[in-house]
């Protein structure tokens, strides 16, 4: 029992074998999740490996099949008022009115929660100072740029003030700088101590924003592990070289050991143990009289670790 | 960025007071939408006026209102006011439709209010701006030389005939808006709407039809609405018009009210 207490305590949001099939395709053939409280876990995958699908049977949008999932410690079919009372939902859509001001909007949110008439135009007011829209706030959401649009949703889905939050690709269409932004409020949010469950295509993201990455293909979870430990599987990074003289190959290679020359491409590749090792290597071809086109430094990315995962579960 | 205020307080009943005030919320909504949506409020507003120049001086010249002997503009007022209102109205099933398939609906759907209320708010909304369609196709007709002869009494049966009319087609539209899965499909309603009034009783004489017609035309609900609506207006007769209007606006709303909140909850539900 007690047990039973402490994970409903710790865990924000559980699932366990969750499946959906909708008609004969199967959309999720078994998720298993885990968000401790105040943690932040991406969802990693491709189009239609069922992040979508997963959010919305988390948000008691849509039942499961199969399986039980628990989100602010209650179920999400049996108990589903509770569970709406504690979250906040971000979906890929616009979820605001476009015709309506960004004020408007979340001052009709606010009214639609039950908040008074003076208490929702104060909540409407902070959220809108914190989600930097205040310049922006008598304008109608339809003029909003991508990344307003965005944070307006953001705001909206903040309106209660939920401790948990689901993000259903947030970045998904907008540029580097308003994908940026963006990041940095749901760091912000993620500080102040709410919990948040993000769907991402983008493995970048998921590196850095995630405590914890699930990675689903094919509506099965094909890996749950820390973004650290899953670089950590792809290995060291990758130093690629490529001599000015393709005929220098074979000597470059010898100078190295350890390397592999590829003598289509004229590159010669090979696992960098530490910055001194990318001196050394450099002085060893300039005293073996090699000299080079290009020097590249391949980071261990989380696409490495995609591409091999959803390689292996296909 | 300041740090997260406490939680609000948010309510959790949805008692009828509760109920009540959020759907006030979602006709606000819904009233600033039609302000700002500039083809909306074309419609709303030319049009009334365009359809009753256009039937009292283009087509008015060219028909006789048979053995009525009524001047035409009397003649086609109550039609056209229906036609004014009716046309909005059916418009219902488009703006639910777009509340449906778009995201709103995820919005709507985790807070706290009954889920009634979205389609409920369009329809109420919906009777306010389409009843100041028909104002403003009425106040047309009068400068035009449309001149009653009723009672303040009459006058409001009229307005609750013409609000009766208006949200029964309102209600229709949002179960046909709830039951298409595009807005495109949605915008289909409105041209049954449309034509209806065509074969009534209420721009030509129905007794001037072939058979058939005329037999659709006298059992079609428009045809008492109408004759009802100009014994109110001009002194006439009634009849059992009055009794058969009532009947058919009462069984449209009685059937699609329940028929609405049944297709609303089945399409948001999570299965």
């Amino acid at each position: 029992m007690n047990v039973i207490h402490s994970k409903a305590f710790t865990d924000a949001i559980s699932a366990r074998g969750l499946t959906k099939s909708f008609g004969a395709t199967p959309v999720l053939t078994g998720v298993d999740l885990t968000v401790p409280t105040g943690s932040l876990l991406a969802l990693l995958g491709p189009n239609g490996s069922g992040k979508t699908t997963t959010v919305r049977i988390l948000t008691t949008l849509l039942a499961p099949d199969g399986g039980t999932a628990t989100v602010a410690g209650h179920d999400v079919t049996r108990e589903s008022a509770q569970v709406r009372r504690a979250i906040g939902l971000t979906s890929q859509q616009a979820t605001v009115d476009p015709l309506l001001t960004g004020r408007e909007n979340l001052e009709l949110f606010a009214g639609l929660y039950h908040l008074g008439r003076r208490q929702a135009r104060r909540r409407a007011e902070e959220l809108l100072q914190r989600f930097d829209l205040a310049d922006a706030a008598g304008r109608r959401a339809g003029t909003y740029s991508g990344g307003m649009r965005r944070r307006l949703d953001l705001a909206a889905s903040m309106v209660s003030a939920p401790r948990i939050l689901f993000l259903d690709e947030p970045t998904t269409g907008l540029d580097p700088r308003s994908r940026a932004e963006l990041w940095s409020v749901i760091r912000e949010l993620l500080g102040s101590g709410t919990t948040i469950l993000l769907t991402t295509q983008y493995l970048e993201e998921a590196d850095q924003l995630a405590d914890r990455v699930v990675v689903i293909n094919g509506g099965r979870v094909v890996a749950d592990d820390s973004p650290d430990a899953l670089k950590r599987q792809v290995g060291a990074e990758r130093l690629v070289l490529r001599p000015a003289l393709p005929g220098d190959l074979p000597r470059a290679g010898a100078a190295l050991p350890g390397s592999h020359p590829d003598a289509e491409a004229g590159e010669l590749t090979l696992a960098l143990q530490g910055p001194d090792h990318l001196r050394h290597t450099l002085d060893v071809l300039h005293r073996a009289g090699v000299p080079l086109d290009r020097v590249e430094l391949r980071a261990p990315t989380m696409d490495d670790v995609f591409f091999e995962l959803t390689a292996a579960a296909a | 960025m300041s740090a997260p205020t406490a939680a609000p307080a948010t309510g959790t009943t949805t008692g009828p007071f509760t109920a009540a005030a959020d759907l006030s919320r979602l006709v606000v909504r819904d009233l600033r939408r039609d302000l700002r949506l500039l083809d909306g409020l074309i419609v709303n507003t030319a049009l009334p006026v365009m359809i009753m120049v256009l039937f009292v001086y283009v087509f008015g010249g060219a028909i006789t209102t048979g053995s009525s002997g009524l001047d035409y503009v009397d003649f086609v007022v109550p039609a056209v006011l229906l036609m004014s209102g009716g046309y909005g109205a059916s418009l219902t099933a488009v703006t639910i439709s777009d509340d449906m398939t778009g995201g709103m609906i995820d919005r709507f759907r985790t807070l706290p209010i009954s889920g009634w209320v979205v389609p409920a708010g369009h329809v109420v909304a919906s009777v306010v701006r389409n009843l100041a369609s028909s104002a403003i196709a009425l106040g047309a007709a009068l400068v035009l030389g449309f001149r009653p002869d009723a009672t303040l009494a009459e006058w409001a049966l009229v307005l609750a005939l013409v609000t009766g009319y208006v949200l029964a087609m309102s209600a229709l539209a949002a179960v046909w808006g709830l039951l298409v899965s595009s807005s495109q499909a949605a915008g289909a309603f409105s041209f049954v709407v449309l034509f209806l009034p065509y074969v009534s009783d209420g721009i030509v004489p129905a007794q001037t039809m072939p058979g058939v017609l005329s037999d659709f035309a006298y059992n079609q609900p428009l045809t008492p609405i109408i004759e009802t609506m100009r014994a109110l207006l001009l002194d006439l007769p009634m009849g059992s018009s009055g009794a058969v209007a009532a009947a058919w606006l009462t069984g449209t709303v009685v059937l699609c009210v329940p028929a609405a909140a049944l297709l609303f909850r089945r399409r948001t539900s999570s299965r």
